[in-house]
């Protein structure tokens, strides 16, 4: 997989058998015995000033292995190991203390709705300039400067006249920009970003995007970028890792996975999305029911209920494990 | 693109209008909209938030808050102007011979009530029926949107988002009408589930031959629903056409910059077209085309006059000084 580590050679991140169980129901004296399994022992590397991408529908679990990511969910099992360059890797799974605060400098998270994820009480300085303060990052008499440089790098510019504004002045897209400065403020190298786009309009929505991909550029970030929309992952990622009920069932090169998706799954994702096309026509989406919870799952491949190709040796055999095939990716399919 | 059946217009809107009051004044958020659609056409309303196509969906039904008022203009439905009509007589209409399925269907069922028993209370509130055609009525709408029968007597809850959603249809389609005005009924939907929703509608609307609204936002949807589309920006239809004529010919520069904003999966990798500005301030819209500030095309007669109506080929025409060549 990872021989394409464009930049340095060893992976910003690896992330091994990653897991994420969620007690079913829980109750004052007695411990569940079902589990969610949210995140389902997933692995994957991250290289330095890539953006990799995590594509499925609601509820696959692509937004708590983010939080996982920047620790801010606890995980369950499985390791997550971070490499800044200066040193030996960490695994931040193990953090505490001086050591969880240190690693939150330098791994933000952007959250998708910047309606909510702003305090409606707290300025844009105030809201931007609050990671350098409980950082400690720099004097205080030079916060002032740090957020308008910032602000100026999101766009939002002259910054003096955003700096004393509350967040129900400003657009959807002025906003996204401010949470977007509020992550980068304290030059993290790893960014967690959870659907930035999805609640904006189209034409705010390049503008983000763009704005996203230079600043990595600049500042030397990678992100994760969490979609349920496979046409942005294509112009936000140079990898993708699709996920389906807690498991990560093919990644690969973006343009490989969307090009010629080998999972049953990929393929049904790619055909529902609606073409742009009057004249155009789709294949037909082959699979059936719905997404499940993935609550106790049967010890078989996560999508068997539902592939149009499973057979036996589906049902008695485990959850197949990531195998390479077709260009440049690698399935989880006996059948693919 | 499904095919049509159309004749004399089911509904013409005539310069339809209206504001919501507030304490700065007045929000001008459907401003002069004309359109007609067709007996089981289906056109489609795109634009970005605050485009007034939401609004136009709840001027149609005169399902508008308090604030909302019909300033001018006349929409007529088989001949009668509803524009005028008292709550009372708009009864007789709304659900019988106009229907709505909403974007969050999800919500728009009582949790404490089975979904069977509010689609009969919808039936009986409006035609009157006895309880067995009833229950046999519900059971035919659920089999039309391929929900399965066993789940008529459970409540909103045990739904998954697109069961809800396809409640929401067999709902509107109660009293079997002759338009339905979709508005976003898929937005929150994952695409697979999209998917089997639209093929649903599409299937029902030809059934039936009813004539269909579809509100969304989303360039690549319209394009699956819709023989008409009308591109909506600050309160007012900019182009309006055949589906096959706006997506080849885009004549706007707001519909141009609109379909290559949208990224795509399959085909080339296109540069991403963006727009430079904020959506205008409704309270207080530009003067002329209400596009010119973010018009890479705008001249001086953009910001003082409005618009004249350009026509293309058929029934397509854009509202625009610099219209772009086909």
């Amino acid at each position: 997989m990872a021989g394409a580590t464009a930049v340095g050679t060893k992976p910003l991140i690896r992330v091994e058998g990653l897991e994420k169980h969620f007690p079913a129901e829980s109750h004052w004296f007695r411990r569940s015995d079902s589990f969610v399994h949210a995140v389902d022992g997933i692995s994957f590397e991250l290289a330095r000033g890539e953006s990799f991408g995590l594509v499925g529908e609601s509820g696959c679990g692509k937004t708590t292995t983010g939080r996982l990511l920047v620790r801010l969910a606890e995980p369950t099992g499985g390791h997550v190991l971070f490499d800044d360059g200066e040193g030996a890797s960490t695994d931040i799974t193990t953090l505490r203390g001086d050591d969880l605060k240190a690693f939150r400098r330098k791994a933000q998270m952007i959250f998708q709705d910047p309606y909510e994820s702003l305090n409606p009480r707290r300025t844009i300085f105030d809201t931007v300039a609050e990671p350098l303060k409980v950082q400690n990052a720099c004097p205080p008499l030079e916060r002032m400067e740090r957020v308008s440089r910032m602000l100026e790098m999101v766009g939002l510019t002259p910054p003096a006249t955003y700096l004393f504004r509350y967040p129900h002045e400003l657009s959807g897209g002025q906003r996204q920009r401010v949470a977007i400065a509020r992550a980068l403020v304290i030059e993290p190298i790893f960014v967690v970003a959870d659907e930035p786009t999805s609640m904006l309009d189209v034409s705010i929505r390049t503008g983000v995007m763009n704005l996203m991909e230079s600043l990595a550029e600049r500042l030397g970030i990678s992100y994760l970028y969490i979609t349920h929309d496979l046409a942005v992952a294509r112009y936000m990622c140079s990898r993708i890792a699709v996920m389906y009920l807690g498991k990560i069932v093919e990644m690969g090169d973006t343009e490989a996975v969307l090009q010629n998706p080998q999972h049953p799954y990929t393929q049904a994702l790619l055909s529902a999305v609606p073409i742009p096309d009057p004249t155009a026509t789709r294949a037909p989406v082959r699979i059936s029911g719905g997404v499940a919870r993935p609550l106790d799952p049967p010890p078989r491949c996560r999508f068997y209920s539902r592939c149009p190709i499973a057979d036996d040796f589906c049902r008695d055999n485990p959850h197949p494990p990531l195998e390479k095939k077709g260009a440049g990716q690698r399935v989880a399919c006996y059948k693919a | 693109m499904p095919n049509r059946s159309s004749s004399a217009p089911v509904l013409t809107v005539e310069d339809l209008t209206m504001y919501y009051g507030t304490r700065s004044g007045d929000v001008q958020a459907v401003d002069g909209v004309s359109f007609a659609v067709g007996r089981g056409e289906s056109v489609g309303l795109v634009g970005e938030s605050g485009c007034g196509k939401s609004s136009i969906a709840m001027t149609l039904l005169k399902l508008l808050p308090e604030n909302g008022r019909i300033v001018d203009g006349r929409i007529l439905l088989d001949g009668t102007d509803l524009a005028p009509l008292s709550e009372d007589r708009m009864r007789t209409h709304r659900w019988n011979r106009i229907a709505m399925v909403f974007q969050a269907a999800m919500n728009s069922f009582n949790p404490v009530y089975t979904v069977g028993d509010q689609i009969i209370e919808a039936l009986e509130t409006h035609i009157e029926t006895d309880p067995d055609v009833s229950m046999e009525r519900v059971r035919e709408l659920y089999d039309l949107v391929s929900l399965d029968p066993s789940f008529i007597g459970r409540y909103p809850h045990e739904y998954s988002g697109g069961m809800k959603q396809r409640a929401g249809i067999a709902m509107a389609l109660a009293c079997e009408p002759d338009l339905l005005i979709a508005d976003e009924p898929t937005t929150a939907l994952d695409v697979i589930v999209q998917d089997r929703i639209l093929k649903e509608l599409r299937n029902v609307q030809q059934k039936l031959n009813m004539s269909l609204i579809y509100i969304s936002h989303d360039m690549a949807v319209i394009a699956e629903v819709s023989h008409t589309v009308g591109v909506m920006y600050a309160g007012r239809i900019v182009e309006w056409g055949e589906t096959v004529d706006i997506f080849k010919n885009p004549m706007h520069p707001y519909t141009q910059t609109l379909m290559s904003a949208f990224p795509s999966v399959t085909g080339p990798k296109h540069e991403l077209a963006m727009l430079g500005g904020e959506p205008p301030n409704l309270l207080n819209p530009p003067s002329g085309c209400r596009f010119h500030p973010r018009c890479p095309y705008a001249t001086d007669i953009c910001r003082t006059d409005e618009p004249p109506r350009v026509e293309g080929s058929g029934t397509h025409w854009a509202a625009c000084w610099h219209p772009l060549e086909a």
